[in-house]
């Protein structure tokens, strides 16, 4: 079943058409996950880096993600009483509040972001790529549901490359476990020229997706990398890479960016579009949900564009050449995994970083550090130190959660910010009475 | 048999324990020309590879309760636990300057990511991220290790400047069987007559084998052994625990010793897994990279940092292992901010509940100080292990 759209035209509703239409997208997603007991669809829950979202369409089956239903749950302010709720019941307080508001979203019914109970899944697809916590969190899945669990490994790429050793082992992992219990689970035969067909979709929307988050080297961009950069990674990073919705979406997106870029203007924020753009920054690290609007505001009421980002790529690395590959179907499957930011090397995040900030021009770099997630964290100080230091570029240091609205503390994070704008706008004074 | 008593061979592994310079490994290497150091991290490497290229395998678990941490928090926020930052401290302050490289084991992210830390700190050393299959079928997960493995060989033959032959690998194979079956009769010894070997001695005599040469270690262990089962030793009225999810950063001494002051027989562990992880003799027949390949796949410990692809085998280890040593409780006892221990926790305390097993769970760091909580907790989890077997 194809969600219904309704096409905005760009004309129409110019600004926020693009997010009207995600809306659209997402409720229908919700809509045929939750309609699955109705309509005997099977559904698939993954993860999203290293979501397979192609191979798991080649078997009528639905994705569900149970990090962006940890998002939604964030976004609508009820993470906070899950979280708690799995804590009662065992769950510790130092790990991943994701897990933890999944769980205890289950405990409560499992209600989805449109209200209604959201299916149990037929099968985990546990993609253990780049967070060894995935591996947990579906062991835990697992004893719950009890349904069959499809392993994939990929190897980190720690030393900075991709090596046949690896290729070989995801591929022979596709072939010999995850396709054939793929096909046990939901009866479908794999069909691997139908794969072809999702791939090839997936690199047209992919290259719409590069352009628009490259336009960030404008001045001013027209995009914010970070928070308006969430929502352009929605579709592509979920359960719509590979379909004719996330072409038609990125297609207008970029339409939409355009426009602004041919006009000069700045991002589209909540209140309406982003005034002078004063600072260009790059991030490191997801963003806090919990108070989504509240962080994001604290950025623009103060002129600061977030013009690239780490997180834009935890869901896949697209802006140094990759896309999937109908030729090499199998294999590029396997690259994208490799390739997903968090599970690339120290060195590699750092030298990735650097570069945003150059090629970016950013006046400097934030780091985000989330305490659920040491994936992402665990290192973080170093990083922030070595492209400081590469770079001659300030950085700054923030904590905050993911969807645990126990750890956002909203002054420390608008103190952080304020002194580190100060710190950029030294830096600039300084570098001009020295030059 | 040396005659060695047991306080001998304890103050000896307690030396050895203390001395975060390491001076042992430095002596080892500074005794001939051309020895080389490899340092390694837990949860899990092939260190017959590295004794194979002629070099020494050095244990790394952090810094315990008696380094002073100077530089290392600066690497980490809070909410990280303890062993990277005492192990970035060890390396920052010169005590790791004899070690031509590392080894940081895949166990969890945060030792993944200090492996390319490391890179970018000690860009001289030779640091690699050793990756494991998650995923056991030989065709799969096993060509994929002895891939992995090859790799290291390879590397570790330009830092020793020779070939490392198929041969070499058999001897140290060989070598580390007989270091494992010392290890596996201590632990034997330990669950059967835990008041002649207790766990606090037994860590410390296993402990010593991150840092001897393997062949000694094996002697110190056998030492142990003589002189334990030889000494006579009250039997006390305590009750038989096992201490799960000390898997890395490891206990303060003295939380070992509070838990037996407690009242608690420790037969069984998951400390300095390295030394258990395979299990059994691994052959010295045929191919020796898929010989240890094999037993990694089919014949290695479980522990959290494992994934289980049975889930009516998960957390059966556990109760397996209750049943060998008639131990009545587990405890668990976890490093904060520990994701693989503590996301584990709530499954493998299922699996007990559902087999009547009684358990308590707290956590600790490395320098954990104050003792007295974790002792009182102990000290009413064994009367009520009491209480329950005599109702
Ligand atoms: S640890 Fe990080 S990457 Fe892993 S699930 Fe949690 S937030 Fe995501
Ligand atoms: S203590 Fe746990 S989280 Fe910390 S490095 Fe070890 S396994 Fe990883």
């Amino acid at each position: 079943m194809k969600p219904s759209v309704v096409k905005a035209q760009p004309q129409d509703v110019l600004k926020d058409a693009s997010m009207i239409k995600q809306k659209q997208m997402m409720a229908a997603h919700y809509d045929r996950l939750t309609q699955a007991p109705e309509t005997g669809a099977k559904v698939a829950s993954t993860f999203v880096p290293g979501n397979l979202n192609e191979l798991i369409m080649c078997f009528d089956l639905v994705n569900n993600l149970p990090e962006v239903n940890a998002i939604q749950s964030g976004l609508r302010k009820q993470s906070g009483a899950y979280i708690m709720e799995a804590e009662r019941a065992g769950h510790s307080e130092d790990v991943c509040t994701y897990v933890k508001s999944d769980i205890g979203m289950m405990m409560k019914g499992n209600i989805g972001p449109n209200g209604k109970k959201l299916p149990d899944p037929d099968v985990l697809l546990l993609s253990y790529t780049g967070c060894f916590t995935f591996l947990k969190w579906f062991e835990l899945l697992r004893e719950q549901y009890k349904c069959p669990t499809i392993f994939l490994q990929t190897p980190y790429m720690a030393d900075g490359k991709v090596t046949p050793n690896m290729i070989q082992y995801m591929v022979k992992q596709l072939k010999e476990d995850v396709i054939p219990t793929l096909e046990q689970v939901s009866g479908v035969k794999f069909d691997i020229d139908r794969l072809r067909e999702y791939l090839k979709k997936s690199a047209q929307a992919e290259d719409d997706l590069v352009y628009i988050l490259q336009t960030g080297k404008n001045k001013p961009s027209p995009i914010d990398a970070y928070f308006g950069g969430i929502y352009y990674i929605g579709p592509i990073f979920g359960a719509f890479r590979g379909t004719d919705d996330a072409i038609e979406y990125y297609r207008f997106l970029r339409e939409e960016v355009d426009e602004r870029l041919a006009k000069g203007l700045g991002p589209v924020t909540p209140d309406g579009p982003m005034a002078e753009e004063k600072y260009r920054l790059v991030v490191e690290g997801p963003p806090n949900y919990t108070s989504f609007r509240q962080f994001w505001k604290m950025f623009y009421d103060e002129g600061a564009t977030v013009v690239a980002s780490s997180y834009t790529k935890v869901g896949g690395t697209y802006d140094f050449g990759f896309r999937h590959d109908p030729d090499r179907p199998l294999e590029s499957l396997a690259e994208y995994c490799l390739g997903v930011y968090t599970n690339r090397s120290l060195p590699m995040r750092i030298d990735m970083l650097c570069n945003y900030i150059n090629e970016y021009e950013a006046d400097g770099l934030l780091i985000n550090s989330i305490k659920s997630c040491n994936s992402f964290s665990a290192g973080q100080l170093l990083i922030m130190r070595e492209v400081e230091k590469r770079t001659g570029k300030p950085a700054a240091f923030i904590e905050t959660d993911l969807v645990d609205p126990r750890y956002f503390s909203a002054a420390n994070v608008k103190n952080r910010l304020e002194s580190y704008f100060q710190m950029v706008e030294q830096k600039r004074s300084g570098k001009g009475a020295a030059a | 048999m040396t005659g060695k008593t047991v306080s001998e061979i304890v103050a000896y592994c307690e030396d050895l324990f203390d001395d975060l310079n390491f001076t042992s490994a430095r002596e080892w290497k500074k005794a001939k020309p051309g020895r080389k150091v490899i340092g390694y991290m837990p949860i899990y490497v092939p260190r017959e590879l590295i004794h194979a290229a002629g070099m020494l395998p050095l244990g790394i678990m952090g810094g315990g309760d008696n380094l002073e941490v100077i530089h290392g928090d600066a690497y980490y926020q809070s909410y990280i636990c303890r062993i990277p930052r005492s192990t970035v401290e060890l390396g920052v302050s010169g005590r790791l300057d004899f070690v031509d490289g590392m080894l940081f084991p895949s166990i969890c992210d945060v030792i993944r990511n200090l492996s390319g830390m490391w890179k970018t700190m000690f860009p001289h050393v030779y640091s690699k991220y050793f990756d494991v299959p998650q995923t056991y079928k030989d065709e799969i997960g096993g060509v994929f290790y002895t891939g992995e493995m090859r790799e290291l060989l390879h590397d570790l033959e330009e830092i020793a400047g020779h070939e490392i032959t198929d041969d070499d690998i058999r001897a140290s194979i060989e070598v580390y069987n007989e270091n494992r079956r010392a290890i596996a009769e201590l632990y034997a010894l330990r669950a059967q007559k835990p008041w002649q070997a207790p766990a606090s001695e037994a860590y410390l005599v296993i402990r010593a084998g991150l840092v001897l040469p393997v062949e000694e270690h094996t002697k110190v262990v056998r030492d142990y052994i003589a002189a334990a089962a030889a000494e006579e030793r009250p039997l006390k009225d305590n009750s038989r625990v096992i201490l799960t999810g000390m898997f890395c950063e490891q206990p303060p001494l003295n939380l070992i010793k509070s838990l037996e002051l407690s009242g608690c027989y420790i037969v069984d562990d998951d400390f300095v897994l390295v030394s258990r992880w395979l299990i059994g003799d691994v052959p010295t027949e045929g191919d020796p990279v898929h010989n240890l390949s094999q037993a990694f796949l089919h014949r290695s410990m479980s522990t959290a940092a494992k994934y289980e692809p049975n889930q009516v085998e998960k957390g059966q280890f556990l109760v397996r292992a209750v049943k060998a040593t008639g131990a009545e409780g587990v405890i668990f006892a976890s490093t904060s901010f520990c994701d693989p221990a503590l996301l584990d926790r709530p499954i493998l305390q299922n699996v007990l509940k559902q087999a009547g097993i009684p358990y308590i769970a707290f956590k600790y760091a490395e320098n954990s100080g104050q003792m007295q909580p974790i002792r009182e907790q102990a000290g009413t989890f064994v009367d009520s292990i009491k209480l329950w077997s005599a109702a």
